[in-house]
């Protein structure tokens, strides 16, 4: 049954998930979900990475959602991050000013995603970090992880997750800094280097 | 030599009976599939081995997971949840209207957060590029809605029947007839992608992805329930699904569970 006893908390139990599986690509992504950022921000960072599966392939039916604070550590609570033209039904794309906080970045046929957004702020006792969730043909449960910028080591060794992970897998979890404010991060979902993925209780 | 149905059905079967025994012996209710579901080939590279880090979210109320992002008026267009009209000519297919309500584990409504919905057409093709089936794509129809919950944690999608469809895992695979749904909660720790199926589809006992929900109470809630006060006179046949969003919110902490 479907319809939901609200009156009866026993009866009201989580629908499963399912994978997304492979057609989604008309639905979810929309133009510019990895441009986060709004144009010239001085604290923007561009971020990249690949999807790969337990034999180290790419995956290019794998998309992510980033979602993150501002630099001051604020979580926005701004609607636009798909805007839409009622005219014409197509999207607009942000509009460039405010920042959402939040983007949806499919992998290409190589396996690779790209984003830049802004350099997340510090909340609560943790180091600053995104929050990643992965989709993907193939899950049948969408997968969390996080960002974690390389640079404040007093930060990262006091996160209370970080430091309660043995280093390597720790390391999965920090991006790797290129320069001029890049970072990649690969996501592996099985496998040597598997990235750490996180359940909320 | 080919994978066949049998074959699938046998390993359905097995994980099934692993299930019941893990209840049987004391284990947790799985409201989810398991991400290792071998009877679902494309699962066994794509899950992590090592197990899931747990995190308290009592521990501390800024995790960036608990609050969730926003969409509004700007994000969809007045008929981006009536997919028959997002053409100059109307779809082929019985018309149906999907309604219910999103709600968190305590009951309540979730208002103003975003439904995002895609499906086949009523011949069971997609219109995305890389769909390979036969089957007729129809120009009048995409195939993909949005809309926001209203005060009430409300939905509505006027669209057409999805057909079944056939998706080559293992000899005559067929995919029993299913709309897709993406939900954000409160918390972005709730955030779901799962799948609406029809009443009384034959193909539910072939299919592994419903079965990869191994519980059976969980797979029903999978399954939407015909409601003739949502058939609309003339125009649709009706059906009521409500959502529930899985994962610790907000709420949780007020209450101290």
């Amino acid at each position: 049954m479907t319809k939901i006893d609200t009156s009866r908390p026993e009866t009201v139990l989580p629908t499963p998930s399912h994978t997304v599986g492979p057609f989604y690509g008309h639905a979810l992504p929309f133009p510019g979900g990895g441009d986060i950022a709004p144009v010239g921000h001085p604290d923007t960072i561009a971020l990249q990475g690949y999807v790969l599966d337990g034999e180290g392939k790419p995956l290019p039916d794998a998309f992510v959602e980033l979602w993150g604070p501002d630099p001051d550590g604020d979580l926005p609570q701004v609607d636009g991050s798909m805007r839409r033209d009622p005219a014409g039904g197509g999207f607009l794309g942000r509009n460039g000013v405010e920042f959402t906080g939040w983007g949806r970045i499919q992998t290409d046929v190589n396996g690779h995603w790209t984003a830049r957004t802004l350099r997340p702020g510090a909340r609560g006792q943790s180091a600053p970090y995104l929050s990643v969730c992965v989709f993907a043909r193939g899950l049948l449960v969408h997968l969390f992880t996080r960002i974690y910028l390389p640079g404040d080591d007093a930060a990262l060794a006091a996160d209370p997750l970080l430091s309660q992970l043995p280093e390597a897998r720790r390391d999965t979890l920090i991006a790797r800094a290129d320069g001029d404010g890049t970072y990649r991060f690969d996501i592996r979902l099985q496998g040597e280097g598997e990235t750490v993925f996180l359940e909320f209780r | 030599m080919a994978l066949t149905q049998h074959d699938i059905d046998q390993e359905i079967a097995a994980e099934h009976a692993a299930y019941e025994k893990r209840v049987a012996d004391g284990g947790p209710v799985e409201h989810h599939p398991r991400r290792d579901y071998a009877p679902y080939r494309s699962s066994l590279l794509r899950h992590p081995k090592q197990p899931l880090v747990a995190i308290d979210v009592a521990r501390d109320p800024e995790l960036v997971e608990l609050a969730s992002p926003a969409f509004g008026e700007r994000d969809i267009t007045e008929i981006d949840n009536d997919l028959t009209r997002q053409h100059t000519g109307e779809p082929i297919g019985e018309r149906i209207t999907v309604s219910g309500r999103l709600l968190d584990r305590g009951g309540r409504p979730i208002r103003g957060q975003l439904i995002e919905i895609w499906q086949a057409n009523s011949a069971g093709r997609y219109a995305h590029r890389r769909e390979q089936h036969d089957a007729p794509l129809d120009p009048n129809f995409t195939g993909v809605g949005r809309t926001l919950t209203d005060d009430s944690g409300c939905y509505t999608f006027t669209t057409v029947q999805p057909g079944p469809y056939p998706w080559r895992q293992h000899l005559n695979a067929w995919r029993p007839a299913h709309i897709h749904f993406s939900l954000f909660g409160t918390a972005f720790t709730q955030r779901l992608v799962t799948q609406m199926y029809f009443p009384n589809d034959p193909l539910f006992p072939y299919d592994p992805i419903i079965q990869s929900v191994t519980d059976d109470a969980a797979r029903q809630r999978l399954v939407a329930t015909y409601d003739h006060s949502l058939s609309v006179p003339e125009f649709s046949m009706g059906y009521h699904w409500d959502i529930v969003l899985d994962g610790p919110n907000a709420t949780w902490l007020e209450e101290g569970r």
